[in-house]
C-alpha cells in the first residue's frame, strides 16, 4: 500500500515536470509570461498558506511582504548588486521585516489583525511614494533589466518561478509533516489551549509569519528583476492581498495541494476574464470572490474528495473568530 | 493660524464621525468588517451631487433622500445576500463584502466615470476672531452631527436602537426575548449605509469625488473605529474629531502626503497600547 502510494506520487511528480517544461518550450510568449503569472500565484498562495491556513490567521500582508521584496530587490539591483544576491537581499529583508511586523500585529486577534495587515500595505505604499531618494517615489524604479531575447528571458524566468514554486511547495509538505506544522494547527484551533499544552505560541506564529515573509518576498524581487520596472501602485496592491487568500480558499485552507489547485483556477478564470471582458474585469473578480465564498468555502479539492470518495467533505479548517 | 487648523481639523472631523459611526455600528453588531463602506460613502455623495444638480433639489434634501435611498440598499443587501454569511469566520465575511465592493466599484466607475465632481455651494463666509469658516462647510458639518446625534439617541431610548444593543450584547439572548435578530442585522446594516451616505453628502461639499477614493473613506473609517473604539457612538465621535485634529496638524508637520501613515500609524499605536479605544470599554473590543 505504502509502495503504491510512493510511486503515485513519484508519477505525479515526474508528469507534472514534464508538462511544465513542455509547455514552456512550446508556448508563445503571452502564454509563457500566463504561464509565469501562474508560478508566482502558486508561490505566494502557498506563502499565505502557512499563515492563513494552517495558523488561521486572517493575514492580508501578501501585498506587503511581496511589495517589499521587490523593492528591496530592485534597489539592491541598482546600487550594483548581482541578480542573484540581490534576491537574496529581499528573502532576508523580507524575513527580517516580516518577524518585526509579526512581533507586533501577531499579539491581535481577528478583525484587529486583519486590520492591521491592510494598513501596513497602505503604509508601505505611501512609504515607497515619498521616499523618493530610496525607491524613486511615484515615478517608479528602473531594475537593470535581463540581457538576451524576450523570449530566453521569458523562458529564464518561467523556470525561475516554478523552481521557487517547487522549493515552497517542498517548504509546505515539510511544515506539513512536521511538529512545527503541527504547533501551528494546534494555534489555528485554540491558542490558549496550545499554549497550555507547552507550545511556545507567540514564537511559533513569528517563525510562520517569517518563512511565509521570506517566499513572498523571494517572489517579489523575482517579479522585479523580471518586469525591469516596479512602482508603488504595482508592487504594493491591495487587490494582491485579497486574491491569494481567495485563491487558497478555492483549493482549501490548510492542505499542501489546495494553494496550488486554487492558484491554478483563478488564474485561468482570471486570463479568460482578462482577455474578454476588460471594462468590468474587477467587477468579475469580484463575482468570482462572492461565488466562492458561497458555493467552495471548503474548496475545490474537498469537492473532489468528497465526490471521489462519496463520503461528506472533511470539515473546514476554522479561522481565528 | 493654530486656531483656524483647530476649526478645520473639528469641521472635518465631524464628518469622519458621521462616516465611520455606521461602519463601528456594524463592526460591533454584526461582527462584520464591511468593506463596501467607503462605496456607500461615494455612493451618497453622487446622489447629493446628482439630486441638487440635476433634479434641482435642495442640498440639505438631496442629501437625506439619498441617505434613504442607501438605508433600502444597505438593507436588502444584507438580508439577501451578507445574511448567509453573517456567522461564518471573519474572513469569509471580510472577503465576501470586498468582493461586493468590487462590483459596485467598477459600477460606480462604468456610472460615473473616474473624473472628480464636487457639490459647489456658495453661501459667503462667516469670519470670528480671524478664523473664517465657509456656510456651506457648516452646513455639511451640521448635518454629520445632527445625524451622528439622532443615532445616539436612537439607540439610547428608543425601542429598536435598544433591541441593536441588545443584539450587540448577546445575540442569542437577544433572541430568547423575542427579538427577530436577523431583521436587527439588516436594521443595522441599514443604518450603516445611512450613516455612510448622508457623510457621503456633507463630504461632496468639501472634497472633490471620485468612486476611486472609496478605498480612502474606508481606510479612515478603520482609523476612526480603533482610534474612538468599537460600536460606540462616542468613541466614533471622539476618533473622528481625533482624526480630523490630526490630520489638519499633521499636514502641517509632516506634509499632506504623509496622512494615511500618519494615521495609520496611530491606530497600531493604539491597538498595542489600548485595543478597546480611547473611549471604549473593555468587553466591547
Amino acid at each position: 500500500m505504502m509502495a503504491r502510494q510512493h510511486i503515485l506520487k513519484a508519477v505525479a511528480i515526474a508528469a507534472s515536470l514534464a508538462a511544465i517544461v513542455a509547455f514552456g518550450v512550446t508556448a508563445n510568449n503571452y502564454i509563457l509570461q500566463a504561464g509565469t503569472t501562474l508560478a508566482m500565484s502558486i508561490v505566494l498562495a502557498l506563502a499565505w498558506n502557512l499563515v492563513g491556513g494552517y495558523m488561521g490567521y486572517p493575514s492580508f500582508a501578501t501585498a506587503a511582504l511581496f511589495g517589499l521584496g521587490a523593492y528591496a530587490g530592485g534597489i539592491a539591483q541598482t546600487a550594483g548588486a548581482p541578480i542573484a544576491l540581490a534576491w537574496l537581499v529581499a528573502a532576508a529583508a523580507g524575513t527580517v521585516f516580516a518577524g518585526l511586523l509579526g512581533s507586533v500585529l501577531l499579539r491581535l486577534r481577528g478583525h484587529y489583525f486583519a486590520i492591521g495587515t491592510i494598513a501596513i500595505v497602505e503604509v508601505m505604499r505611501e512609504i515607497s511614494n515619498n521616499w523618493e531618494a530610496l525607491t524613486g517615489g511615484a515615478v517608479g524604479l528602473n531594475v537593470p533589466i535581463v540581457t538576451g531575447s524576450a523570449r530566453d528571458v521569458g523562458l529564464l524566468f518561467y523556470f525561475i518561478m516554478w523552481g521557487l514554486a517547487a522549493a515552497a511547495l517542498l517548504i509546505t509538505s515539510i511544515v506539513a509533516a512536521s511538529k512545527f506544522g503541527f504547533s501551528l494547527q494546534c494555534i489555528r484551533q485554540n491558542e490558549p489551549a496550545a499554549s497550555m499544552v507547552g507550545i511556545d505560541v507567540f514564537k511559533t506564529k513569528c517563525a510562520a509569519f517569517m518563512l511565509s515573509g521570506a517566499i513572498a518576498s523571494t517572489a517579489g524581487a523575482i517579479y522585479a528583476s523580471m518586469v525591469a520596472f516596479i512602482e508603488p501602485k504595482d508592487a504594493f496592491n491591495v487587490l494582491l492581498s485579497i486574491e491569494v487568500p481567495v485563491m487558497v480558499m478555492l483549493g482549501g485552507a490548510g492542505t499542501v495541494l489546495g494553494p496550488v489547485a486554487g492558484a491554478t483556477v483563478y488564474v485561468v478564470l482570471k486570463e479568460l476574464v482578462w482577455v474578454n471582458f476588460i471594462n468590468f474585469h474587477s467587477a468579475i473578480l469580484g463575482i468570482i470572490i462572492i461565488a466562492v465564498v458561497y458555493v467552495l468555502p471548503g474548496g475545490v479539492l474537498r469537492l473532489i474528495d468528497a465526490l471521489w470518495r462519496k463520503r461528506p467533505a472533511a470539515p473546514q479548517p476554522r479561522h481565528a473568530k | 493660524m493654530i486656531a483656524q487648523y483647530v476649526v478645520n481639523g473639528i469641521l472635518i472631523g465631524s464628518l469622519y464621525a458621521c462616516l465611520a459611526v455606521g461602519f463601528s455600528l456594524i463592526y460591533g453588531v454584526l461582527n462584520i468588517i464591511n468593506v463596501m463602506h467607503g462605496s456607500f460613502v461615494v455612493l451618497g455623495a453622487y446622489t447629493t451631487i446628482y439630486g441638487s444638480q440635476v433634479l434641482g433639489l435642495h442640498p440639505l434634501l438631496a442629501a437625506l433622500l439619498g441617505a434613504a435611498v442607501m438605508f433600502v440598499f444597505g438593507y436588502l443587501i444584507q438580508r439577501l445576500l451578507i445574511n448567509e454569511v453573517v456567522t461564518a469566520p471573519i474572513f469569509i465575511s471580510f472577503t465576501l463584502t470586498f468582493g461586493l465592493d468590487l462590483l459596485i466599484n467598477n459600477a460606480m466607475i462604468q456610472a460615473f466615470t473616474a473624473t472628480p465632481r464636487s457639490l459647489v455651494l456658495d453661501y459667503g463666509s462667516v469670519s470670528i476672531g480671524g478664523v473664517s469658516i465657509s456656510v456651506a462647510r457648516l452646513g455639511a458639518m451640521g448635518l454629520a452631527l445632527v445625524l451622528t446625534g439622532f443615532l445616539y439617541w436612537l439607540l439610547r431610548h428608543s425601542q429598536m436602537g435598544r433591541a441593536i444593543i441588545a443584539v450587540r450584547m448577546d445575540h442569542q439572548a437577544a433572541s430568547f426575548l423575542g427579538i427577530r435578530v436577523n431583521r436587527i442585522y439588516a436594521l443595522t446594516f441599514g443604518i450603516g449605509a445611512l450613516m455612510a451616505a448622508a457623510a457621503g453628502g456633507a463630504m461632496a461639499v468639501v472634497y472633490p469625488i471620485t468612486p476611486l477614493l472609496s478605498g480612502v473613506f474606508l481606510g479612515k473609517a478603520f482609523v476612526i473605529c480603533v482610534l474612538g473604539g468599537l460600536g460606540s457612538v462616542p468613541g466614533a465621535l471622539v476618533g473622528g474629531i481625533a482624526l480630523g485634529l490630526l490630520e489638519s496638524f499633521g499636514a502641517v508637520v509632516f506634509g499632506s502626503q504623509w496622512s494615511t501613515t500618519v494615521g495609520f500609524a496611530l491606530m497600531i499605536l493604539v491597538l498595542m497600547v489600548r485595543p478597546s479605544g480611547l473611549v471604549g470599554r473593555k468587553g466591547y473590543e
